[in-house]
């Protein structure tokens, strides 16, 4: 399937095939971050996460309408207050679903899956109701517009490096916060021993609330950053709940590096194959692999050794 | 006395609850609703198989399945295979530039049947093929995930991923599956028509007879040492384990035949309701698939066909006055069945009404103090697993390894030593 391509145009192919993976990657990271927190490190599997991603990009949407209506002349910048606002919206619904259902499930880990599916369902609702059934698109601001020519067969878009860049500033600073801060301590000490944890004096009830709150906060910032790439639907969400999960789930479930090498894997193999195959085959083919791979070796790439 | 022979499979109660579903079914329902309505209980009874498989793997397995309508699918993707077939004869397809193909091939210039459709112009091949087909699936599954101890959530992520491979997969191979549409215009099995009145009436009391023979079935699994063992497991998998039973080998055994009796729901369905497609194999169906099964009590046999029967009534009934309210229903459900009522509607019954049954409904079995009732146990907060399960009680565990002290297990039920 190579011969009708140049070696040069095969490059080219490949680089730009790269580079959409990487934009791919870049999402998958931000939505399974904030799951690798809330999955990786409480155990709650939160089948609404997709449904706090898309919160985001509907704020991000608000606040574009907001300021091209009232503020044109600041409408190059909207999009990091609207960051703001996303992240700050989804960790408020966080907090709030912590409060109110996920704190009786924290032992029935199966039944955390039911309940939220069953919040995701009411999210889309409240989503259709609210903004209508047709997806909604936000017009980045100029700046990110265009696209920025390498050589002359490779283009790489600009708002695909801005979503990179911000990728790695969130990732860093989720590292920081888990590795580097008193908070990412106590949330590691409960995690590995609660009882022991709650012992020595730390409040797990408000570290777990925190946790769940900043893990949504971040799928929040994820959806704000979808808006640049995609538009906004209700059910947008949903498509991809299941990536996401055996993004953090393949990398090993509690580990950050094995999360993103595992987005990594994942979205390089399914954007190469992509241009050579169709793009159900090629997504059926990366799960497949996914999959096999998990039956081969279940606690993913990168397992955490913690004595239980 | 050996133990086998104290195993009864059905106490008076059950007898009486089977009784009374099947009267319900198949007497009160075929004579006050007309063949369109009973077509529709019909397509809601497939999927109580499912919820049915779901009770067995999820209820006493404790291993919840999120990928259940890819086995419902395949099944009725079998069984769609085999009727497609027999309604494109050349004849009938013959302004298609291929006849005797069906007719989404032609469309999408496929000139030959692929070889894996051959085996299904045999009707008896179709029919092994609607079991066998989704158990080997399950049975792939299910060997490479519990041999290695992988369980719970980590399963439950897996099968769902399944769902989601199966059904691009379905739908982008267009050519062999149908696509999107799925298989459609399906008319005759061996020349009779499946889409008269007379035939859908009688499908409905094939669908009726095989559900009940599936749940006499479970019955038997649930009440024999099998289904103790499941119990057992759920609970305190390690213990088994030291027990000396490979786990595993169990778990196997009911994720395949839950699977089994999901497909021939599938299969059921394809032939009552006309079409198979993809919407029934992914993620969302399979995990309404689960509601119905917890709204039913998710330790109840009968209340898997109850549950199934009543989300599926409130469906129809909701979307056709307030669809948007639907998804609110829907959403609430799911969340109030997992806080407030673990054991479903089953678990209601059990505590409010069974109670104050009188004696010939209990038979020989041991008949609860009726008053006070029995008391709720500990919040669901504060327990390991799923709560206010009446037969997680500590004794089956002892049992599986004692079995010479049946004397104090009369009917399966629990007689406490003192």
């Amino acid at each position: 399937m190579f011969s009708e391509y140049t070696a040069t145009e095969l490059t080219a192919i490949f680089a730009m095939q790269g580079f959409a993976g990487l934009i791919l990657f870049s999402v998958l990271v931000l939505m399974a971050l904030g799951l690798a927190i809330i999955f990786g490190q409480m155990g709650v599997i939160n089948m609404a996460h997709g449904e706090f991603m898309i919160l985001g990009a509907y704020v991000t949407y608000l606040t574009s309408n907001i300021f091209s209506e009232f503020m044109p002349s600041l409408y190059e910048g909207y999009f990091f207050l609207a960051m703001a606002l996303a992240f700050l919206a989804a960790f408020l619904l966080g907090i709030l679903v912590e409060w109110g259902l996920i704190r009786f499930l924290y032992k029935r880990p199966l039944d955390t899956l039911l309940a939220t599916w069953g919040l995701s369902l009411i999210l889309q609702q409240i989503y259709r109701s609210v903004f209508g059934a047709r997806e909604k698109g936000v017009s980045p601001p100029e700046w990110m517009m265009g696209s920025y020519p390498l050589t002359d067969l490779i283009e790489v878009p600009i708002n695909g490096i801005f979503v990179m860049i911000l990728t790695l500033v969130i990732a860093t600073g989720v590292y920081l916060l888990m590795y580097r801060s008193r908070w990412g301590k106590q949330v590691r000490a409960v995690v590995q021993n609660r009882p022991m944890a709650s012992a020595v004096g730390i409040n797990t009830e408000k570290v777990d609330r925190l946790t769940f709150g900043i893990g949504c906060g971040i799928a929040g910032i994820a959806g704000s950053a979808f808006t640049l790439i995609g538009s906004t639907g209700p059910t947008s969400g949903q498509l991809y709940i299941v990536d996401t999960f055996l993004v953090v789930v393949f990398g090993g479930a509690q580990s950050l590096l094995g999360t993103i090498a595992s987005a990594f894997a994942i979205s390089q193999s399914q954007s190469t194959m992509e241009f050579f195959l169709s793009g159900s085959m090629a997504k059926v083919l990366t799960l497949l692999f996914v999959v096999g791979i998990l039956m081969l070796r279940p606690q993913g790439l990168f397992a955490l050794k913690i004595r239980r | 006395m050996s133990s086998r022979n104290q195993i009864r499979y059905f106490e008076r109660k059950d007898l009486i609850g089977f009784a009374l579903l099947a009267v319900l079914l198949m007497l009160v329902l075929p004579a006050f609703l007309d063949v369109f309505r009973l077509n529709l209980v019909g397509k809601y009874l497939t999927y109580a198989f499912v919820a049915l498989g779901l009770v067995l793997c999820w209820g006493y397995g404790g291993i919840l399945s999120l990928g259940q309508g890819v086995f419902f699918g395949l099944g009725g993707y079998c069984m769609a295979m085999f009727l497609k077939l027999e309604s494109s004869d050349p004849e009938s397809t013959a302004i298609q530039s291929t006849p005797g193909i069906p007719d989404f091939m032609d469309w999408n210039q496929l000139t030959e049947l692929p070889w894996w459709w051959e085996p299904f112009y045999s009707l008896s091949f179709s029919l092994l093929a609607v079991i066998l087909i989704p158990a080997l699936f399950a049975f792939i599954i299910s060997v490479a995930m519990f041999k290695r101890r992988v369980g719970g959530v980590y399963f439950a992520i897996i099968t769902q991923a399944i769902a989601a491979i199966l059904t691009i997969l379905i739908i982008g191979q267009q050519g062999y599956t149908g696509g999107v549409n799925g298989i459609t215009d399906l008319r005759t099995l061996k020349g009779w028509d499946i889409r008269s009145d007379e035939a859908k009436t009688i499908l409905y009391f094939v669908c009726c007879v095989l559900l009940i023979g599936c749940l006499v079935l479970a019955q038997f699994i649930r009440r024999n040492k099998v289904g103790r063992i499941l119990v057992a497991m759920r609970e305190q998998e390690d213990r088994v384990r030291f027990s000396g039973y490979d786990v595993s080998n169990f778990k196997i055994f009911v994720f395949c035949l839950a699977a089994a009796i999901s497909a021939i729901g599938g299969a059921m369905f394809t032939l009552q309701v006309g079409f198979m497609s993809p919407t029934f194999v992914g993620i969302v169906p399979s995990i309404e698939m689960v509601i119905f099964c917890a709204v039913g009590g998710r330790l109840s046999l009968l209340g898997a066909v109850y549950g199934t029967l009543l989300v599926n009534y409130a469906k129809t009934s909701f979307s056709e006055t307030f669809p948007e309210l639907w998804l609110f229903a829907m959403g609430a459900l799911f969340i109030g069945v997992v806080l407030a009522f673990p054991n479903g509607l089953a678990g209601l019954f059990q505590r409010y009404i069974e109670p104050y049954m009188p004696a010939w409904y209990w038979g020989k079995s041991k008949q609860p103090d009726p008053s006070p009732p029995p008391e709720p146990k500990t919040p669901p907060a504060e327990t390991d697993g799923p709560p206010e399960i009446q037969e997680s009680n500590a004794p089956t565990v002892a049992k599986t390894k004692k079995e010479t002290e049946t004397e104090t297990l009369k009917g399966g039920q629990y007689v406490p030593a003192d």
